[in-house]
């Protein structure tokens, strides 16, 4: 199992939460918009804390109320990839990649830097600013930088949403591949029926509670 | 034309606001966190203390300090018995009061660059494993360094200049306190000294010039690259 997630959290006068269990693959978060889908996203990751419930990835428990267990996001090794690509303005590209890697532990590292540039087609990128880099090139560097982190499982927020049609195809092929080379689960958010329909390997349903 | 005492004016002047500047700096950057990041009781009074040198009269802060440094001041006190260290009338005493009047201008701007940082970038670090400390060095740090710039040539400039502050605390003694402003101060005192006015006039502005040259450069490419380094 990849993800077993069963979370909630109030927010003002609303309560957001899920509860799901995953098998391998892409499985795609959807609802309307308010339902709380990154939040979701942003409490399986730790950056928001659930008031009660759990997460597991991999079998390892990261998140439990009632025991207790809170690992934080630092340490959860868990690639997030943003709508924005978010690389760090004042690092080069190759920086930007290996920030990760080189916090994480050895063991925990499973791919090299030359492998995630040749997968991802980034080889000649590596002394380029990120401001110099385009929508679609960008957001394939930031796949790499969570790759490159030591991640087990990667959380995508709208990883499309800010890319113009040529480009969307260009990383739907690439987290196409991610999914089925690298056996990596993944749990993404999308508004997009047709990227719905083409990458999800399983589909959950959300709902405000 | 620079006569040697004038070059002493200028060496000495230049000696008070790095000093200040460079004692400062940690200090500021430390206000500047508090105020931008922290939330915490007494965070307005932090506010209005640290820009109170702006808007009080100098000379009340020299007074408060030739008070708290002075020989029997609480912190002059404690300096004179622990180390036999003595600032009034001293030069160290004239950055020190160099470096009160500068602070609210430092604060203010390494304050809007940390405020201007996008807290996503430090979202997205936490996710590749790093901690708090880890990304204060790589990201909050860095991308806040041309505030940090900004603020110290603000400050060594507004350093330059100080006066009322500094001949309260420190008196005017050439040599030693005789800063620029307290030079041409002197010099006007003096009948015959007209050019010398002029002359250190002249300094004053090239100096307070070359400063905001600098900084706004600084600014200009902080804007552009969103860094420095």
């Amino acid at each position: 199992m990849s993800f077993d997630v069963d979370v909630s959290v109030r927010l003002g006068a609303q309560v957001l939460g899920a509860a799901f269990a995953t098998g391998e693959g892409l499985t795609l978060l959807f609802g309307p918009s308010g339902a709380g889908k990154t939040t979701i996203l942003n409490m399986v990751a730790g950056l928001v804390g659930p008031d009660a419930g759990h997460v597991r990835v991999g079998g390892e428990t990261l998140f439990d109320s009632a025991a207790g267990i809170d690992v934080p996001a630092h340490r959860r090794r868990l690639g997030f990839v943003f709508q924005d690509a978010r690389l760090f303005p004042h690092m080069k590209v190759r920086a930007n990649l290996l920030y990760g890697w080189k916090l994480a532990r050895s063991e925990d590292r499973w791919i090299a830097l030359e492998e995630v540039t040749r997968f991802l087609g980034i080889e000649s990128l590596l002394d380029r600013a990120p401001r110099t880099l385009s929508g679609g090139e960008a957001q394939r560097v930031a796949i790499g930088r969570a790759l490159l982190s030591g991640a087990r499982a990667l959380l995508m927020d709208e990883p499309l949403a800010a890319l113009d049609p040529e480009r969307s195809e260009e990383i739907m092929r690439v987290i196409e591949r991610v999914r089925d080379e690298l056996k990596l689960p993944i749990l993404y958010v999308t508004h997009d029926r047709e990227e719905a329909a083409r990458l999800a390997t399983d589909r959950i349903e959300v709902r405000p509670l | 034309m620079l006569r040697p005492e004038d070059w002493g004016v200028v060496f000495l002047s230049l000696k008070v606001s790095l000093l200040a500047v460079g004692c400062v700096l940690p200090f500021a950057f430390l206000c500047a966190w508090l105020l931008a990041r922290g939330r915490f009781p007494g965070r307005v009074l932090l506010d209005a203390l640290v820009h109170l040198p702006l808007v009080l009269p100098p000379v009340v802060v020299g007074w408060v300090l030739l008070i708290l440094f002075g020989t029997n001041g609480p912190i002059g006190g404690l300096l004179e018995r622990t180390f036999g260290l003595t600032v009034m009338f001293r030069w160290t005493g004239a950055a020190i009061a160099a470096a009160v009047m500068a602070l609210p201008l430092m604060v203010r701007a390494i304050r809007l660059s940390l405020e201007a940082i996008d807290p996503r970038y430090e979202q997205a670090a936490r996710s590749l494993g790093a901690d708090g400390p880890r990304r204060f060095l790589t990201v909050v740090l860095p991308l806040s360094l041309p505030g940090v710039l900004t603020g110290a040539i603000l400050g060594f400039a507004r350093s330059l200049g100080e006066f009322g502050a500094t001949i309260t605390f420190v008196s005017n003694i050439p040599g030693e306190t005789q800063t620029l402003p307290i030079a041409i101060y002197s010099a006007l005192q003096v009948p015959g000294e007209e050019g010398r006015v002029w002359t250190l006039a002249a300094v004053s502005v090239a100096l307070s010039l070359a400063a905001l040259l600098v900084s706004e450069g600084l600014a200009r490419r902080g804007t552009k690259d969103g860094h420095v380094l």
